[in-house]
């Protein structure tokens, strides 16, 4: 998959530098500005050499990996319904990445070492 | 797993899609030992809390800095652990929010993903599922470990 865009010079600029500022704004600012140079960036020409074809494919893509039982012949269509149940996996899979770490965590007090480790060897082996 | 099922190549050392999960695993579980290790007495939240701060370091080392939540992820981590080195600082609550009342999916899809406020649609897409592809193979082995550490004497 190949997007021009960013891999020119302008675009590899703003792809190295960038992420270093805003990791702040994604832990507390507000990112103000990022946002309506972003927004910019969107309407401007470059969005509609993107086609909507690259768009569809990332968005099936992206459907396929959310686990719905259901296939939807036209869920492709509402991308705001697949970004929201995005956002609900998301939420859920740190939820419970929390709720493991606290089992494990458990698991650790009671445990000694020796066998905590052959435990945990035992069950990375397997898996 | 899924995942097995899915991808055509079934050895999970060739890193086809992301990190091979070998890799993850190993790095899981030196930080496992690590954690165990250095605060056996400690809190069960505070323990819980490196172990969480483990799998996703797990994640993001074993990604690689080819993608960008992973170096959001990394960048995260290192400065909350420079943050946390040079304590005695306390981060009040005086940080100013984000506006909530334009909110659409993507923004809220950008605040979930690492780094994602600095992307555009596309790119913005393609890493949500490499995200989301991560995570839930770190989550299927965090469930694995605590599902054979539970009963003892296996």
């Amino acid at each position: 998959m190949s997007y021009p865009h960013a891999f020119t010079p302008r675009g590899l600029a703003l792809r190295r530098f960038k992420p270093k500022v805003l990791s702040t704004s994604y832990i507390a600012l507000p990112p103000s500005l990022p946002h309506h140079f972003e927004a910019g960036r969107k309407m401007s020409s470059r969005r509609s050499r993107i086609s909507e074809e690259e768009i569809s494919e990332l968005v099936s893509k992206l459907q396929s990996l959310l686990p719905e039982a259901r296939r939807r012949g036209s869920g492709r269509a509402s991308a705001a319904k697949l970004l929201k149940e995005t956002c609900n996996y998301i939420r859920k899979l740190n939820r419970e990445v929390d709720d493991l770490s606290n089992r494990l965590s458990a698991l650790m007090a009671t445990m000694d070492s020796d066998s905590a480790e052959a435990d945990i060897i035992r069950s990375l082996l397997r898996s | 797993m899924k995942s097995s099922t899915r991808n055509p190549n079934p050895n999970p050392d060739t890193p086809r899609f992301g990190p091979s999960k070998l890799m993850v695993a190993f790095r899981f579980l030196r930080a496992l030992t690590l954690v165990h290790r250095t605060a056996p007495n400690s809190s069960n939240a505070a323990r819980s809390r490196r172990i969480q701060r483990a799998a996703f370091a797990s994640m993001a080392y074993s990604a690689g800095p080819r993608r960008a939540w992973s170096r959001a992820l990394l960048w995260r981590l290192h400065f909350h652990r420079a943050r946390r080195l040079c304590a005695g600082r306390s981060r009040a609550a005086g940080v100013p929010r984000r506006p909530s009342t334009t909110r659409s999916p993507a923004d809220e899809l950008r605040r979930l993903v690492p780094g994602g406020t600095g992307m555009d649609y596309c790119s913005l897409l393609e890493e949500t599922a490499d995200y989301i592809r991560c995570l839930s193979e770190q989550v299927k082995l965090m469930q694995s470990v605590v599902d054979s550490g539970g009963p003892r004497g296996r």
